[in-house]
């Protein structure tokens, strides 16, 4: 019994993880006022990347690395379509991931079907040991545990440093921070490429932990998730990482009912991670005034120093 | 000297007719790029990819067939994306549309009526409306994004394609594959040239395009949709519905998208199978903008994105270079559409650097 809780709630961090990478980056972009919907692109690019990389080099170390520049990459690319270009932010969003989608299956075409070992698990002498506690708090790979303190991280960031405030203070009012005389499109730029090397790692987790293979578009809407878990946690990073975690149950748990042999057709349980997602955003939404009072201001909105 | 952007003060006309063949162009240019660093000749790969699919009959008739459903497609998807209505969840529609439509065609089996086929039509419509319904019902009344929710319910109904193919919709004398039967004749649209695909939804697209350009030019919704979008607040002083508004767009793109889905099932494929559309809802929202929104710049953008699909398709057989190439080519144009579209509104001025100041420095 211990043995199965502890391997369900294993599974449902595992699950959790790539999302928190994601949501969390893209909550640091949307704090500083920029919209990206390729969050499901740059993960898609993050994956194929880490995974090519880990297969050509054997280090997984290094094809994190490589789906963070990817995702950076590809954040660049949204960056100066917007920014630079000031494009509609929804348009090249989806753009980003319709792109993403295209390039990676490219990249990865010689890749599916290559074998890989998973990342592997943090092994602590006697406290990995102990039951239920040692396996669900100590026996996860180190990717998890930066997950968790990324959300620290960014929460600290946001709401106690001086760096945090200027980035909220862009994206609540991008023409009052630059009279202040900050450089609201360099911030952003920043803002942006951190949500993507974040896309990128998510991506990669999936290719190198959760499912150690490529698959051409194996993301399978995370990233769109991602997005939705965003405004679930209503731009606080606590919360991302309340959701994501709850999203990794739902998604273990459709699993468990398949393995049960429960007379339920497949593509229904496979349904509820969407399902859940469109109740959960009804649920927040429907208070429009919680959404206004924490939703950054300028999220979306073009911004030119003369207009 | 630097480069700096300028507004205009007002849209440039020009730019807006221009700025897709500059994509165009831009496109070609990096996709050759792009062969010779897959180590193929760039003229070869380019002919391949643009000229040699469509240089007899067959490819031209191959090229209508394959531009219907994405014209059908994204005229829907302009109209609401003229009112800021973001409405993604087309390639979803689609298949709701084939799987109400197509349901229609197995229920009736064993009937040849003239009846069934326009039963059909309206039912696979009405499959599409239904699905986009629901975005509609939880933006108007609980605030919920659009972008999300038509995502969402996209993977729902290839999931439930998936399901109905493996269950009540699958063939019973086809030895349990996860097909449903072939669509008899009365169930079949009319070929529309002996020998080629295309069948008379390739005539409905048309009438589509034509009945969008009146609605938005002279109908008093098309107006409204026009101003909603420009300023919403102009919107809602001048006592536009908002709500309504969102229906009306949802209801007509789910609409199309759904008669694009039917006309799929019942044209070209002929039955349903777990997978009836390489992307045709995705690749629409590109066809929209690349037809800057408006009915017939999206017919001539519908030929021209159908042609990235056959000409994908002709690279891979020729020239052994993978599908994808198709979508990398899609995105890319959209990329250089989205960042030409800067000339419309701004124009390129150069800025002498700030002129240096020299210090004296002191002895």
């Amino acid at each position: 019994m211990i043995d199965t809780t502890a391997a369900i709630l294993l599974s449902m961090i595992a699950a959790a993880t790539p999302l928190v990478f994601a949501a969390t980056g893209e909550l640091v972009t949307e704090k500083s006022g920029v919209l990206n919907l390729g969050v499901e692109g740059m993960m898609l690019l993050g994956a194929v990347s880490g995974f090519a990389t880990t297969v050509a080099t054997g280090s997984p170390v290094l094809g994190v690395v490589a789906g963070a520049l990817a995702g950076i990459g590809m954040s660049l690319l949204f960056a100066f379509l917007t920014l630079t270009m000031l494009a509609n932010q929804v348009a090249s969003g989806l753009a980003l991931t319709l792109f993403g989608v295209g390039l990676s299956a490219l990249i990865g075409q010689d890749f599916v079907g290559t074998p890989m070992d998973a990342l592997p698990k943090l092994a602590i002498p006697v406290i990995s040991d102990l039951p239920l506690i040692g396996p669900v708090l100590f026996g996860h790979d180190p990717l998890v545990y930066l997950s968790v303190a990324l959300v620290g991280a960014v929460y600290w960031f946001l709401n106690h440093s001086r760096g945090g405030l200027v980035l909220r203070a862009v994206g609540e009012n991008h023409h009052a921070a630059h009279a202040i005389g900050y450089h609201v499109i360099g911030i952003r730029y920043l803002a942006v490429m951190f949500g993507g090397a974040m896309s990128g790692i998510g991506g990669a987790y999936l290719s190198l932990a959760y499912t150690p293979m490529w698959i051409e578009n194996m993301t399978a809407g995370r990233g769109w998730i991602a997005l939705a878990l965003v405004v679930f946690a209503t731009w606080k990073p606590g919360w991302v990482l309340i959701g994501a975690y709850l999203f990794g149950g739902v998604t273990i748990a459709q699993l468990h009912i398949q393995g049960l042999g429960v007379d339920i057709p497949s593509q229904f349980l496979s349904m509820l991670p969407y399902l859940a997602t469109i109740l959960v955003l009804v649920m927040i939404s429907r208070d429009s005034l919680r959404i206004r009072l924490n939703a950054p201001a300028c999220i979306g909105k073009v911004f030119h120093p003369d207009s | 000297m630097l480069l700096k952007l300028e507004p205009r003060g007002e849209r440039s006309k020009v730019m807006i007719y221009a700025t897709p063949f500059i994509a165009i162009a831009l496109t070609l240019f990096f996709g050759a790029g792009l062969f010779a660093l897959m180590g193929h000749a760039p003229q070869t790969a380019l002919y391949t990819f643009f000229i040699k699919p469509v240089s007899d009959v067959y490819g031209m008739s191959e090229l209508l067939v394959k531009a219907t459903p994405l014209i059908l497609c994204a005229v829907g998807l302009a109209i609401g994306f003229r009112a800021n209505v973001w409405n993604i969840g087309a390639e979803g529609q689609l298949i709701a549309g084939a799987i109400a439509g197509g349901g229609m065609a197995l229920l009736f089996h064993d009937s040849q009526g003239l009846w069934l086929l326009p039963l059909m039509i309206v039912t696979g419509i009405a499959g599409g409306m239904a699905w986009a319904a629901i975005p509609a019902f939880l933006k108007t009344r609980f605030n919920a994004n659009e972008i999300l929710t038509s995502l969402m319910l996209t993977y729902v109904a290839t999931l439930l394609l998936s399901y109905l193919v493996n269950g009540p919709y699958r063939d019973p004398d086809g030895f349990n594959f996860p097909e449903s039967r072939i669509f008899h004749d009365a169930a079949t649209l009319p070929i529309l040239f002996e020998g080629s695909r295309v069948s008379i939804s390739a005539i409905i697209a048309l009438f589509v395009v034509l009945a969008a350009w009146m609605l938005l030019s002279r109908s008093l919704i098309g107006f409204q949709i026009r101003v909603i979008g420009m300023t919403p607040s102009a919107g809602s002083f001048a006592g536009f519905s908002a709500k309504g508004i969102i229906w009306f767009t949802l209801l007509v793109s789910g609409g199309l998208a759904g008669l694009a889905g039917i006309s799929e099932v019942a044209g070209p494929i002929g039955q349903l199978l777990p997978v009836i559309s390489p992307g045709y809802g995705f690749t629409a929202i590109i066809v929209a903008f690349l037809g800057r929104l408006h009915p017939v710049g999206i017919l001539f953008a519908g030929l021209l994105m159908a042609l990235s699909y056959i000409g994908g398709e002709a690279v891979q057989i020729d020239m052994g270079m993978p599908l994808a190439v198709t979508g990398v080519f899609q995105g890319m144009l959209l990329f250089f559409l989205l960042s030409a579209d800067v000339l419309i509104r701004y124009r390129i001025r150069r800025v002498a650097a700030r002129p240096v100041t020299v210090k004296a420095r002191a002895e």
